[in-house]
Parts: C-alpha cells; structure tokens; sequence
C-alpha cells in the first residue's frame, strides 16, 4: 500500500516539474525575468500563484485541525482577513506598488523605499527584518512536507528523506525556471487542492449520509461549535487575527513581490474581485471537514492533523493518498515562492547595496535559492523551540511593516527618519513580545496579548506603535536632501 | 473621475463590507439550515455580495485614491 501512495505522490511531483521544465525553455536570462517572469502574469496565473502562495500547509493541516478542536469560525477569520481585507490591501498597496514598479522598474519592496528615501540603510533593513522572518517560515513548510511524508507512509520513508526530497524537488524548478515555473506550477497545484478537497468533502459526506447528518452529530457531541464565537473566538482573536494576518500577507515577500508581476491593469482589476469567491471556496470545505470529524468522532493522534485521520477512516487509502499530495503541493506552492522572493531581496538589497552589483544577477540568484534552501532545510533537522515560534509568529512581524509603507505609498511628508524608527521601533516591539514567548513565561503570543493587550494579538499594539512613530516622527523632522518624493507622487500614469 | 459623493460611497462600501463579513449580530446564534451554521451562510452570501461590488468598483472607481496622489 505504501508503494502505490508513494507512486501517486511520486506522479504528481514528476508532472509539477515537467510544468516547471517547460517554463524554463521560455525563460531568458535577465533577473527581471527570473523573478518576475518579465512583468507578464495574466489574470488566471496571478490569482492562482498568488493564491496557492498563501495558502501553505495551513488549509489542508493546521486549519482544519483547529476547527476541529474550536469550531468552524476560523472560516470566518479567513472570509475576513484574505476575502475582503486582503482584496482592500491588494488594490491600496498592491495595485499602487504596481504602478510604480512599472515606471521606476522595481522588482522589490527594499528597492521600492531605499529609492524613494535615498537610503540604503533602510533598503537593508527592510530585506533583513523580512529575511529573518522567511527562513523559519520556509523551514516550518519543509518540517510539515517531511511530517507529512512520515504519516502517509506509516514511517517507512524517514522524516529527513521526505523533507530532503521536497527541499530537492522545489530547488530544482525554481533554479532552473524562476517566476514562471513557480506561477505555473502554483496555478496546476492550487487547482489540485480546489478539486481535491472538494472531492474529499463529498466522499466524507457521502459515506455519513449527507451534511445535515454530519452536522446533526456535531450538534449531539460539540453542540457549542454551531453557536457563532465562544472559546477560543473572542471578537478580539476573530478581528485581531484576520488584521495582522492580512496586512502582514502583503508584506510577505512572496506576496509583496507578485504585486510587481501583473501583465495589466485589467490583471489586477479580475484578481481583485474574484477574492473573496475563492476564498469561500476552499475554506469552507476544508474547515468543515474538520469539524465535522470532531462529530463523526474522528480520533486525531497527539500533535497530528484531523485531515489525514479523517480521510483513512472514511476513504480508499488511493484517495487519501492523493489529498496528501495536494498539501504537499500546497506547501511546495509556498516555499518554492518564499525561495524565489528571499534570493531576490539578499541578492538585490542585501548582497548589491553591500558588495557591488553582481555581474551575473540571475545566476546569483539561482545560488542564493539553493543556499537558502538548503539552510532552512538544515534548520527543519535541528530546529529548536525558539526558531519554530519565529516561523509561526512570522505574519505578525511582517504585519509591523505594512503601515510604514502605506504610509510611505500614499502620504508625501513621510521621511526616512520617520521610516526607520516605525520599521526599526515595531520589529522591537514584536520581538520584545515574542522573547517572552521564547523565553517560557507565555505559551503563545495569544496570551501576552491576553495578559497586557486586552485579548490582542501582539501585532496589534505593534502595527499601532508602527504608525504613530511613522507619522510622528515624520512630522517633527525633514526631509533629507537626497530623498527623492518626486518617484512616487510624479503623477505617474498607467496606460 | 468619479464625484466626491460617489468617492465617500465607496469608502462607505467597502467599509461596510469589512464591518459585516462576520455576523456579529448572530453571535451566540446556533441555528442551521441544510448541514451547515446559518452564520455561515451568512458569511458566504456576503462573501458573493463582496466579489460583486469589487467587480462594480473595479469598473467604476478603479484608480481613484490611488493615481496621482500629492
């Protein structure tokens, strides 16, 4: 048995790099092109790239596991945060990067505001802040593709194979086919999960005679998850979480750059409005599979996931094989996106500003994929308590980015000064926060925010502290002289 | 171009949408219909009703607030 969900997985990952081999024959040889695929995603491509990039191992593993110990409402948390705040932030700081990237000709966020305020210190420390947040991120995607490996196979394939072998895999295709092979291969796996999980759905339903069955025995054995909030969702936790999470998903690097990568106008404009479908369309299936096997009764091992569990009891083990693949796919759609964006802010903000241009910037690149691959992957082996809360506290230090740099986009008087002290201030906020978390006196970040934020999640305060040292600081000081407003409020025009 | 007063619509809009994408007046609510939360199908139809004013906006109001600020 194991062979044939080895062979199925072993199939799917085959015919993901045969996408990304044929992206690579279209491939030339400039960096824009390596990561940004020459400004040239069309709408079906950037919504699913784009898609597919956020989801990670979250839809499939973790998400549907914490509604299956808490309720359903996190399907309203993620309704909240990507369907309609995300589509917000995808037209105010998307949309306006996008033009700008197209006029001035940036290809990242550090390039973006290190052009704008003259200073490479800043255009450094924004590339650091989100490095330091990717790599632990990326690492914990390898950890659940490598976990995920051990429990399809009953551990026949060791953890270190499995993760190995996807670390592997995605360097493979974004080494060789960059931007458009990973959009590519986003676009084939995010429709994977939509089929799949859908299909998982109505095998589970079909076998326990339908939803109102399913739900009929939540109501006998969890009646308090039908009720709208209660336990875990506070209004704090269901606001709190969709805000840090949305705004810090645009700061993700990944997420941030793709901004840059729409072919039109028009691209963004369908993207835009068809969010929040999407959305519905994927988390409510995945959620409720997780917590209707709190009802069926569905016993889910110490530190495993409710879907694979779910799945062995109630479909072919060929099936539950294949939903297997799709969340690897759904976390490969991640880090092979992760890895393209980091190489290209150490590469661009990091290594040029500090070393001098490099003369072959894409293949520089290419090494910086595998030498970032490679290092997170180490780290999945090794990884402490302390880099794993890193990875799973990453949104929010992202989050503490989001203002400054609306802020930067949209209102003149912002200064460099201004600029450092929000970034530099509020990564020392989070972090301050986060050191009490590591260092053991808090479980989670949930409870800091419980014990001194009146039931926020830290990113709260910190995106508060980040505009008001933003907008504070820029007003008691001035511009320096080599700043350069004039790139971002030119009157640029789209044609 | 759009009118100030369409602009202030919008805002109002979108706004609306962020306030009621979950049901806060059907907190506690446990009711269902056909297998699922009734604050559930809330949240999908409002989901659908968000996706069309997007559309609206991106047809009507698009650029606006965003081109050209100085």
């Amino acid at each position: 048995m194991v062979a044939l969900e080895l062979a199925l997985v072993g199939a799917y990952l085959v015919l993901a790099l045969a996408v990304g081999l044929v992206a690579f024959r279209l491939t030339d040889a400039t960096a824009e092109d390596y990561y940004l695929a020459s400004r040239s995603l069309g709408t079906v491509v950037l919504l699913f790239t784009t898609f597919a990039t956020l989801l990670s191992a979250f839809t499939f593993f973790g998400g549907p596991t914490l509604t299956y110990a808490n309720g359903p409402e996190w399907t309203l948390v993620m309704g909240l945060m990507d369907g309609v705040l995300f589509a917000v932030l995808w037209y105010v700081v998307g949309y306006k990067q996008w033009l700008l990237g197209r006029s001035e000709g940036y290809v990242t966020l550090g390039e973006m505001l290190g052009d704008r305020f003259g200073s490479t210190g800043l255009r450094v420390l924004v590339a650091g802040v989100s490095l330091f947040w990717l790599l632990p991120y990326v690492m914990l995607q390898q950890r659940g593709a490598g976990q995920a490996v051990v429990g399809l196979t009953d551990g026949a394939v060791p953890y270190w194979v499995g993760a190995g072998g996807i670390t592997l895999f995605m360097i493979a295709y974004v080494v060789a086919s960059g931007l458009r092979g990973v959009a590519w291969t986003d676009t084939l796996q995010g429709v994977f999960m939509l089929v799949f999980i859908w299909g998982a759905v109505a095998w589970v339903l079909a076998a326990v005679g339908g939803p109102t069955a399913a739900t009929e025995a939540l109501a006998d054995s969890n009646p308090e998850f039908l009720a709208l909030g209660g336990g875990l969702y506070t209004p704090q936790y269901i606001v709190g979480t969709a805000v840090y999470i949305a705004f810090g998903v645009t700061m993700f690097p990944q997420i941030n750059q793709r901004f840059f990568a729409a072919d039109s106008e028009a691209t963004l404009k369908r993207a835009f409005s068809l969010w929040p479908v999407l959305v519905v369309l994927l988390f409510v299936p995945a959620f409720m599979l997780g917590t209707w096997a709190a009802g069926l009764g569905v016993a889910v091992p110490e530190g495993g996931n409710v879907v694979p569990a779910v799945l062995r009891e109630f479909t072919p083990a060929w099936f539950a094989a294949l939903v297997v693949a799709g969340a690897l796919a759904a976390m490969m759609s991640s880090s092979d996106s992760m890895l393209l964006s980091g190489s290209s802010y150490f590469t661009r903000d990091v290594y040029a500003p500090l070393a001098g241009e490099a003369d072959r910037e894409a293949l520089l690149g290419r090494a910086v994929v595998v030498g970032f691959a490679v290092a997170a992957f180490g780290l999945s082996l090794t990884a402490t308590q302390g880099i794993v809360q890193i990875g799973n506290t990453a949104f929010g230090g992202f989050a503490q980015l989001a203002l400054p740099v609306i802020a930067a986009l949209y209102w003149p008087r912002t200064t460099r000064t201004g600029m450092l002290a929000a970034v530099g201030g509020s990564q020392a906020f989070y972090l301050g926060n986060l050191a009490a978390v590591v260092a053991g006196p808090f479980e989670s970040m949930g409870a800091v925010g419980a014990a001194y934020y009146l039931g926020w999640h830290p990113g709260i305060p910190g995106m508060v502290l980040s505009l008001l040292l933003v907008v504070g600081v820029s007003a008691v000081t001035n511009p320096s002289p080599d700043e350069n407003a004039g790139a971002y409020f030119g009157g640029q025009r789209a044609d | 171009m759009i009118s100030r007063a369409e602009r202030y619509g919008w805002v109002l809009a979108l706004a609306t949408l962020v306030a009621f994408a979950v049901p806060w007046f059907l907190w506690g609510d446990s009711r269902t219909a056909l297998g699922l939360p009734l604050w559930l199908w809330w949240h999908a139809g409002w989901m659908g009703l968000a996706a069309v004013v997007f559309r609206l906006f991106a047809v009507r109001a698009w650029d606006d607030g965003v081109q050209g600020v100085a």
